[in-house]
């Protein structure tokens, strides 16, 4: 491919696009395991208990803020696309991609600052 | 993606926006103070609310996860359509199976 070909991989509006893709298939790889762990309560409280314990550490609380940022990300992003589909345009969607983004950022943050 | 998948995806899309926000206002409540078993479950045992958010949430999740695999598969795997399409249901069945067994899980009494 040439430069020219790949110039729009630049692009606020496609970087928005991947970021929704990419949010959905980590959020798709993520899901069984979060299905699983909370099925652990189908052998009493004692296991649901124990892996609860065993995510306090500081990375696994990194990682749920960034699951949360993921999930945020990727519902705002989807809906930007069902306002695309379904109402009047609008000419702002770089700007509404990045507070997507953005918001998304904000509350992951607060979430991980609680969790310290 | 043909009509009927892209018309499910935007519908469970649309009905998952108010659940995630939900479940987002959820984990900000469960934490204030720590996350323990005790208080999960005592929030959700025998709750037919709960019962049926998360269900209904596990459903619109399989179907909109599957339909999104499929695309995914479609597009950056060598794997043709009816490849795609086995692939994403057997996913979504996965999905609706585990998930069922989690609501079940913190669910019943």
């Amino acid at each position: 491919m040439t430069v020219r070909h790949l110039s729009h991989r630049q692009g606020v509006l496609w970087i928005a696009a991947l970021v929704h893709r990419l949010s959905g298939l980590a959020l798709a790889v993520f899901l069984p395991l979060h299905f699983l762990t909370l099925g652990l309560a189908i052998h009493g409280e004692a296991p649901l208990e124990s892996f609860l314990r065993w995510s306090d550490q500081p990375l696994v609380k990194v990682a749920e803020s960034g699951l949360v940022f993921l999930l945020l990300v990727h519902m705002l992003g989807g809906v930007r696309l069902l306002v695309i589909e379904n109402l009047p345009w609008r000419d702002e969607q770089k700007a509404l991609a990045t507070i997507a983004a953005g918001l998304s950022a904000v509350v992951a943050f607060i979430l991980l600052a609680r969790l310290f | 993606m043909n009509v009927r998948l892209y018309v499910w995806q935007r519908l469970t899309a649309a009905l998952m926006v108010p659940l995630v926000l939900v479940h987002v206002a959820v984990i900000f409540y469960a934490t204030r103070k720590g996350m323990t078993a005790a208080d999960i479950l005592a929030r959700t045992r025998g709750s037919i609310t709960w019962a049926s958010f998360y269900g209904a949430f596990v459903v619109a999740v399989a179907i909109h996860a599957a339909i999104g695999v499929r695309n995914m598969l479609t597009e950056w795997s060598p794997l043709e359509d009816r490849g795609a399409g086995i692939l994403a249901a057997v996913f979504g069945l996965l999905l609706l199976a585990l998930g069922a067994r989690a609501v079940a899980a913190v669910v019943l009494p």
